[in-house]
């Protein structure tokens, strides 16, 4: 089981590591614009979906939406950040896991320098790609039905790695044009929309959470890369 | 599982293409339950606590 055990500890080492840094930025850039932007729910044309959805802020807001006194949701402050740092270490540790399980595939990565492009592919494929048709959002703003949002964005995020290995390693140029098919194909087919765009978040705010959103994952993405390129080969030599 | 080769490089090219696929396919399975459960959880309280990370990380949310 050593090829298992190699990516698990490498994941779970570059993820942690990289969980941590990115939640501290996190925390201190694109979190605060959540916030901000939680002040403006309930002042807009709320959606259904949205009247439903934002059961979680405690004080004023939560009490303007329907679900609000029977879910559980973290007291803002230190639960609600620290939870926000777990999760973010595991979201670390779930994308390391796929970034390595595939680089593994092609041989396994040699150094930082190589796990630093991986780290790049990976930031094509989870974060420009699905970006480009679901733009980072902020709450309250107006959005699609969940579970067609959700199919896009996986179905996207598949077809773009796929498209991305074809280019890399397909070594034709007929699998080099269905790469790029499928790297086109999601965005040809586009994002599910809402029926209107009209938002009480005002544009600069949105516009500074979609920069500090992918300039993170940007961050989040070579951090990671580079940390797993780097331990991989210390830690398969032990393995073997 | 695994053939004696003697290899210099650390490579684990020392166990057989059919377990290394198995392993490297277990290994991305985790990946996508651990995210499935952070990013796309349809539960209420799974949503509030990762509220901010679906946000920030622009995982569709809502």
């Amino acid at each position: 089981m050593s090829v298992f055990r190699t990516i698990l500890f490498v994941a779970a080492l570059s993820g942690i590591g990289t969980g941590l840094a990115s939640a501290g930025l996190h925390l201190f850039t694109t979190v605060p614009l959540i916030l901000q932007a939680e002040t403006f729910e309930g002042a807009g044309e709320a959606s259904p979906a949205e009247a439903t959805a934002h059961e979680h802020a405690p004080g004023t807001a939560a009490h303007e939406h329907s679900h609000g006194e029977d879910e559980w949701a973290p007291a803002d402050g230190f639960e609600r950040n620290g939870l926000t740092v777990i999760f973010t270490v595991l979201t670390g540790f779930g994308f390391a896991l796929l970034l390595v399980s595939a680089s593994e595939i092609a041989g396994g990565l040699k150094g930082w320098h190589q796990g630093v492009l991986w780290g790049l592919a990976g930031f094509a494929v989870f974060t420009l790609a699905p970006g480009l048709g679901l733009p980072p959002e902020l709450p309250a703003m107006p959005a699609a039905d969940l579970d067609a949002r959700q199919l896009w964005w996986v179905g996207t995020a598949t077809a773009t790695a796929t498209g991305l290995a074809l280019l890399v390693y397909g070594g034709s140029p007929l699998l080099a044009v269905l790469g790029v098919v499928l790297i086109v194909a999601p965005h040809a087919i586009g994002a599910p929309q809402p029926g209107s765009h009209d938002s009480p978040i005002p544009e600069s705010l949105h516009h500074s959470f979609v920069v500090a959103s992918i300039v993170a994952s940007f961050m989040f993405w070579v951090l990671l890369g580079g940390l797993a390129g780097w331990l991989r080969p210390r830690l398969a030599q032990r393995a073997a | 599982m695994t053939t004696e080769r003697t290899t210099s490089a650390p490579s684990l090219s020392a166990e057989s293409p059919a377990s290394r696929a198995i392993q490297i396919t277990f290994a991305a399975l985790l990946g996508v339950v651990v995210l499935g459960g952070v990013g796309f959880s349809h539960v209420s309280a799974a949503h509030n606590a990762t509220h901010d990370v679906r946000h920030a990380n622009a995982f569709p949310c809502h």
